[in-house]
């Protein structure tokens, strides 16, 4: 099948050379440092690297844009015959939207929330006077189908809150598909979402891409995902090209150390160790938000001593709650938490210092859980005066201590969060939380803000702490490879209740129920036709 | 690729380091960038405070002293002539600098510490507490400002301390509610929780976690909040209910002569004296707007042009 501008094979978009400096502290640096990428019709190129390689940044230059602090400032960006570096504003507008569209992460600030979500699936279409309004909005509600929302007829009629973030993201698929564009960037699209939403959306996604035939590049850091939609993958770091190869060529054989490097991270693994010796149980909790909204039932959990549980399930299944109540901030309606074999008050603020140091938290976004005008030093410095009285001198090494604990060096101490890589706010974080020699950190979602590669790091980090210093976790996540670096026990959760408790290798080896099978079954793996599979066994 | 290590290590992770500056080199770059307007309004203010603090040094006349010649024309002993009673207009400018900054100043800072305290609070705490506040804010500006403290400086006398508190107290509620509405953005942050969570006091939240990342916006309503009590003791003064006789106030001066305007046809410069310590508040005002902006367009991030 051939696209109405050329046919399949022809090239549609070959970047040279291409360089881009940003402007920040009052300097341009530069992020994009001579890349080479050609990309035919039909072709489905990943993007894949760190954050900070330049894969967003590069997906854009594609269309010819760039974002404001930014400036291309040497090479061509050559689309369909047009050189899209030196064309106007004009001119790429025209292009912008139909013939080449952009899927952003986050469909949900993507979606003008005051618009019905057809008039916005048609909207380019109609500017460019590419169909009528009949014609467009009948394709519209075909492509619904085809990406399989539910009730494609009408629900085009609805208001972008009205539909989950799974629907939204294929709606933007829809959106971006619309006029039949040759190019669709995707960037991150599923990375907000759910496994098991993902999975919904990646079948669809690909299923359209490949019957139109267009071309793509898939930005993303997760190569299970990547290797399932894309035709070859390019690698990228610190703004330059690691390796181009076919996807199953890269899989097989990778060249590069780099290369190698991320493809053995999702190889951690921990073997269990069974324990009877319970620090902290939750029995028989029920919690509700405002009194009213019931988030969590009949909640039991047991978390033996020196190990680390995981809590697995999707977004609303309730970990994080469960972390609320065990901290406090949640009383329950009903049940306790008990630890060290005491009853903990339920209200934060009737619990004693001591209770509260021993239990210690650490967030998904390190970003927030960091002041950005306090220093390093006095982040992690701040629970060893509170607790432990500690100050000047003392106060002073102690931290150094725990930076050399955390793999960091001195030249950390007064740096402000702002000037630290992620993976870097993450670990001063885990040192905040270990200052205050605690017996039992909740993790809530601690790597999945992170690139596999420095998720493997903090993993390992997070180990060695436990082995050293025997302390407990308790584990909130939705990555079963992360289960499975770090986890002596699984629970698995779903809509706000207990599905099952036990050893990792028991929830892992069937028989499962029916949740927990979905939800392994979700979990993309490095094969590229693990997908393809799934589709068929469903 | 030799610049960079292929094995990982946490410590080579790329952040952007900034470079290390003082608050004085950060101030020098920013004022080799800063627009006219900001220079211009820097120097007003620089010219105002040195006049402010220096005023017995400079006025040639004391402020309260009577000369026998009332309505002296301009030039010869008195710069800008003397006033109804023989006071020389130009001293009692320059001693009007200093009360009536002086005052504004002080005013400015009670009202943020008023409303600045309780919007923190409020913030905080939530609930009733600040369901509370709030509705109270909002019955207090539901009043006409200068009306109300009009009648409240007739009921206890308008000595500079009551002025001082009544305006303090009526223009708190805008820094009540800005102070609220910027920190909720901020107590929802998990370094918030965080800090609960380590069991800290509800004093230190405010201080060490909140009130570092609400400043900008907190300093540049205290610029436009200082110019709007300004100019509202300066209206309190002209209505005879501010700063009294026979300390200099703009205000009262503009009352004061107001009615030499009505000689233009004989004498230019005699219609022109009322409009001195009118300019005066104006020129203030404006000056201190333009570096309010400044400010703000600095550390509101915005990087245009580039």
């Amino acid at each position: 099948m051939s696209t109405k501008h050329g046919k399949k094979g022809d090239i549609l978009l070959e970047m040279k050379d291409i360089r881009i400096d940003g402007f920040s502290d009052e300097r341009w640096h530069k992020i994009i440092k001579g890349i080479d990428l050609t990309l035919h019709r039909g072709e489905v190129m990943g993007l894949i690297g760190e954050s900070g390689a330049g894969k967003s940044t590069l997906g854009l230059a594609s269309m010819g844009f760039t974002k404001p602090g930014c400036k291309i400032t040497f090479g061509s960006v050559v689309f369909d015959g047009k050189d899209l570096v030196t064309a106007s504003e004009d001119e790429k507008r025209s292009l912008w939207g139909t013939r080449i569209a952009y899927v952003a992460q986050s469909a949900a600030a993507s979606f003008n929330p005051a618009h019905r979500l057809l008039n916005q699936t048609v909207e380019a279409s109609l500017n460019q006077n590419l169909q009528s309004r009949d014609l467009a909005e009948a394709d519209a509600r075909n492509l619904y189908k085809q990406l399989q929302l539910p009730d494609p007829e009408n629900i085009g009629d609805r208001y972008p809150h009205q539909v989950s973030g799974g629907q939204l993201q294929r709606m933007m698929t829809a959106m971006a598909m619309s006029p039949r564009p040759d190019l669709i960037i995707f960037d991150e699209p599923t990375t907000a979402l759910d496994v098991t939403t993902q999975v919904e959306v990646l079948v669809a996604m690909r299923a359209i891409v490949e019957k139109f035939n267009t071309a793509a590049l898939y930005i993303t850091h997760d190569l299970a995902v990547v290797a399932q939609m894309a035709d070859i993958i390019k690698v990228l770091r610190y703004g330059k090209e690691v390796e181009e190869a076919d996807t199953r060529k890269m899989l097989k054989s990778p060249k590069e150390e780099y290369t190698k490097s991320l493809w053995s991270v999702r190889a951690l693994e921990k073997a269990e160790a069974p324990s009877d010796d319970i620090i902290l149980s939750i029995n028989n909790v029920d919690a509700a938000y405002n009194g009213s909204l019931k988030v969590l039932h009949d909640v039991n959990i047991r978390i033996p001593r020196g190990r680390t549980v995981a809590v697995v399930g999707e977004s609303g299944s309730g970990k994080s709650t469960t972390a609320r109540v065990i901290t406090g901030l949640l009383p329950p309606m009903v049940g306790n938490v008990e630890f060290n074999g005491k009853t903990l008050p339920a209200e934060l603020k009737d619990r004693t210092k001591d209770q509260l140091q021993r239990i210690q938290m650490i967030y998904q976004s390190a970003d927030t859980a960091m002041n950005p005008r306090q220093t390093i030093a006095e982040i992690i410095g701040r629970p060893l005066e509170f607790y432990h009285g500690l100050s000047g001198m003392q106060k002073q090494d102690r931290v150094l201590e725990l930076l050399k604990m955390i793999e960091l060096d001195e030249s950390f101490y007064d740096r402000f969060p702002s000037e630290l890589s992620g993976g870097q706010k993450q670990r001063v974080c885990i040192a905040r939380a270990l200052a205050a020699d605690p017996e039992i950190i909740i993790c809530d979602e601690v790597t999945s803000a992170l690139d596999q590669i420095v998720q493997e790091g903090i993993l390992k980090l997070l180990l060695n702490l436990q082995k050293d210093y025997n302390i407990t976790y308790l584990f909130i996540t939705h990555d079963i490879a992360v289960v499975n670096a770090i986890s002596d026990e699984i629970v698995v959760m779903y809509q706000g209740a207990v599905i099952e408790q036990g050893l990792k290798s028991e929830i892992m080896s069937p028989p499962h129920p029916e949740y927990t099978q979905l939800l392994l079954n979700s979990v993309p793996e490095m094969d590229p036709d693990w997908l393809t599979k799934l589709v068929k066994f469903r | 690729m030799t610049d960079t290590p292929q094995a990982y290590s946490a410590a080579a992770e790329i952040g952007q380091i900034r470079e290390r500056r003082t608050w004085i080199q950060i101030a020098k770059i920013e004022l080799k960038k800063a627009p006219y307007s900001a220079w211009f309004g820097l120097i007003v203010i620089a010219i105002y405070l040195f006049v402010a603090i220096f005023a017995p040094l400079l006025a040639p006349h004391g402020e309260a002293e009577i000369f026998p010649a009332s309505f002296a024309p301009w030039g010869g002993d008195f710069v800008f002539g003397t006033d109804q009673i023989g006071r020389d207009i130009f001293s009692r400018l320059i001693y009007g600098a200093r009360n009536t900054i002086g005052i504004a100043l002080a005013t400015t800072l009670l009202s943020f510490a008023i409303g600045g305290s309780l919007g923190l609070i409020a913030a905080i705490s939530g609930g009733w507490l600040d369901q509370l506040l709030s509705r109270f804010v909002d019955v207090l500006m539901a009043i006409p400002g200068l009306i109300f403290a009009l009648m409240l400086l007739t009921i206890f006398g308008s000595s500079i301390l009551s002025l001082i508190m009544i305006i303090a107290v009526l223009d708190s509620t805008r820094v009540f509610r800005l102070t609220r509405s910027v920190s909720v953005s901020v107590v929802v942050m998990d370094y918030v929780e965080a800090a609960k969570l380590r069991g800290e006091k509800l004093g230190w939240i405010m201080r060490r976690e909140i009130l570092p990342n609400i400043m900008p916006p907190l300093i540049a309503e205290f610029g436009l909040r200082f110019s709007f009590v300004f100019l509202t003791i300066a209206a309190l003064s002209f209505l005879g209910l501010g700063i009294q006789p026979p300390t200099a106030d703009w205000g009262s001066m503009v009352r004061d002569n107001a009615s030499m305007i009505q000689f233009a046809k004989y004498d230019l410069t005699a219609a022109l004296t009322p409009m001195i310590p009118a300019g005066a508040i104006a020129l203030l005002t404006v000056a201190v707007n333009f570096v309010v902006d400044w400010f703000l367009h600095i550390t509101s991030g915005l990087n245009d042009e580039h």
